[in-house]
């Protein structure tokens, strides 16, 4: 099968997972009676027509190759560094640092996956940007909450930005005997990252008794976890066909890709209560902001970047 | 809606969003709605806020010391826009400053207007300057709506010339009561404490 009718498969899935997740909204509307459940059921039929809308840009991005595939996730990244910055007290001394940040470390990130440059990808956030970004915030001479300001502007382009940048990074990988379909391995990472997301949250609410982190991230369940992650990793391990692993590799990674996105949710929730907020945002209809949604991936794709990159 | 002013309210809902919050339902009625000012995005930040219907016959009161200069600026303030402009140097006015703001009200357009006359550097807007107790007075039905701009100073701060993407909602309030006989100066405070209420 060539990569093109592995796509082609693949969206025809997921558009029968959209139509059924739609219908039983539809049906769950009609049949709810409480308040309480009524609001859950809206908030689920938001969460599904977003689902639509982000699978929508996701396919077109891919039908439209690699550049637009680059410049969709250096949009999503700005909008994620967006929302954590807006959440972040910053000083007239950042201003400079950040700019950069927005103007120049998200486009160059992304250029240098394009123009296949590994090595300065690799270190251009953690060292270039680590160093100079305070270096220019010092220079701006305000030392109130110096550590503070440059570590939360270090965290944000780190996630939202280095992490989030893996997934397309896939790209830059040359795998013997899988040349040209480098795509289909960004399309499976993000679907087992979703798929588990989504799977935990039908399992936390159908099963959820025992809770994870109340503190951290209340609707976080041990039950939403194993029931979700075996089924999200059991659906990633059926689909080794995309990808250039066996069975056995594609449930290893699957697994892998469950427990760094349930780690990414959880760490990010933390970091998002410390600011003070429930949600990222409010861009997404239902889930919240851009960064509630890539929260898992960024944690999944930078682990499953290296795992693929060193063993295949 | 012409291309160009399109194109600024793109530009404004990515670097900042300019979302509107609304405290009641919005109204076309002939409105001021007053504002404390941190940015140079200030006034193009309400005017996306607004909504194209609101829009259409709203327009921003604009120093012309600042926005009639350069081609750009220019066209944009003139054509899309659609400013009234005021004098903010006395050696430069010919007769009632505000003449201009009264014809436009005159006219039934709503106005955008920051009381203070200039840009703070914090987020909480300074004393009220009288233009908009004179402009109240004279037109005593059309509606006060206090304004509160979250996050433009973080986003552009004073002294800055380019600025970094936060998220900046526009919260509108409730309309100004409308008390008689009170004095300038309690009118003043009374609608800078509305904007202060909002953040």
């Amino acid at each position: 099968m060539s990569a093109r009718e592995k796509f082609y498969w693949l969206m025809g899935g997921v558009l029968i997972l959209l139509v059924i997740a739609s219908l039983l909204g539809a049906v769950l509307r009609v049949r709810a009676s409480s308040a309480a459940g009524r609001a859950v059921v809206e908030n689920l039929v938001s969460r599904v027509r977003a689902w639509w809308v982000m699978v929508a840009i996701f396919a077109v991005a891919f039908l439209a190759g690699p550049i637009a595939t680059l410049v969709l996730f250096g949009w999503m990244s700005f909008f994620a560094l967006r929302e954590f910055v807006t959440l972040s007290p910053s000083r007239p001394a950042d201003h400079v640092p950040l700019f950069l940040s927005f103007f120049v470390l998200i486009p160059l990130q992304y250029a240098l996956i394009g123009y296949d440059w590994y090595g300065l990808f690799a270190i251009l956030i953690p060292v270039y940007a680590f160093l100079v970004l305070p270096a220019i915030a010092a220079l701006a001479g305000d030392p109130g909450d110096y550590l503070e300001r440059t570590a939360k502007i270090q965290w944000a382009i780190m996630v939202t930005v280095y992490c989030v940048s893996h997934t397309p990074a896939l790209l830059l990988l040359h795998i013997p005997g899988y040349q040209g379909q480098d795509a289909l391995l960004i399309f499976f990472l993000l679907l087992v990252t979703q798929l588990s997301d989504v799977l935990q949250y039908v399992f936390g609410k159908l099963f959820g008794r025992t809770r994870l982190a109340p503190n951290v991230s209340p609707s976080k369940t041990l039950e939403g976890l194993i029931g979700g992650g075996l089924a999200a990793t059991a659906i990633g391990g059926a689909m080794y066909w995309i990808t250039p692993f066996t069975p056995l590799e594609a449930l290893g990674m699957s697994f892998v890709i469950v427990v760094m996105g349930f780690l990414g949710g959880l760490t990010l929730s933390a970091v998002k209560r410390s600011l003070g907020v429930k949600d990222w945002g409010a861009m997404i209809e239902g889930h919240g902001g851009m960064l509630d949604r890539v929260d898992s991936l960024s944690f999944a794709a930078p682990i499953f970047f290296h795992l693929t990159r060193y063993f295949f | 809606m012409k291309p160009l002013a399109a194109v600024l309210c793109g530009v404004m809902r990515t670097l900042v969003g300019a979302h509107a919050h609304w405290q009641q339902p919005p109204s076309s009625a002939p409105s001021i709605y007053f504002a404390n000012h941190t940015s140079h995005m200030d006034t193009l930040a309400i005017w996306a806020a607004l909504g194209p219907r609101l829009r259409a016959h709203t327009r921003p009161v604009a120093a012309r010391d600042y926005w009639d200069r350069g081609a750009l600026r220019r066209h944009v303030a003139r054509q899309v826009l659609n400013v009234v402009f005021i004098e903010r140097h006395r050696q430069d006015r010919q007769d009632d400053p505000l003449a201009p703001l009264a014809r436009a009200l005159e006219e039934g357009s709503s106005l955008i207007l920051f009381p203070e006359g200039t840009r703070g550097s914090g987020p909480l807007p300074a004393a009220f300057r009288s233009g908009l107790y004179n402009l109240a007075m004279r037109f005593p039905d059309v509606r006060l709506v206090p304004v509160y701009l979250e996050n433009m100073h973080r986003s552009m701060p004073k002294g800055t010339f380019v600025p970094i993407p936060i998220v900046c909602t526009v919260r509108f309030g409730a309309p100004l009561a409308r008390i008689a006989e009170e004095t300038r100066e309690a009118f003043l405070e009374r609608a800078r404490a509305a904007v202060v209420a909002l953040a």
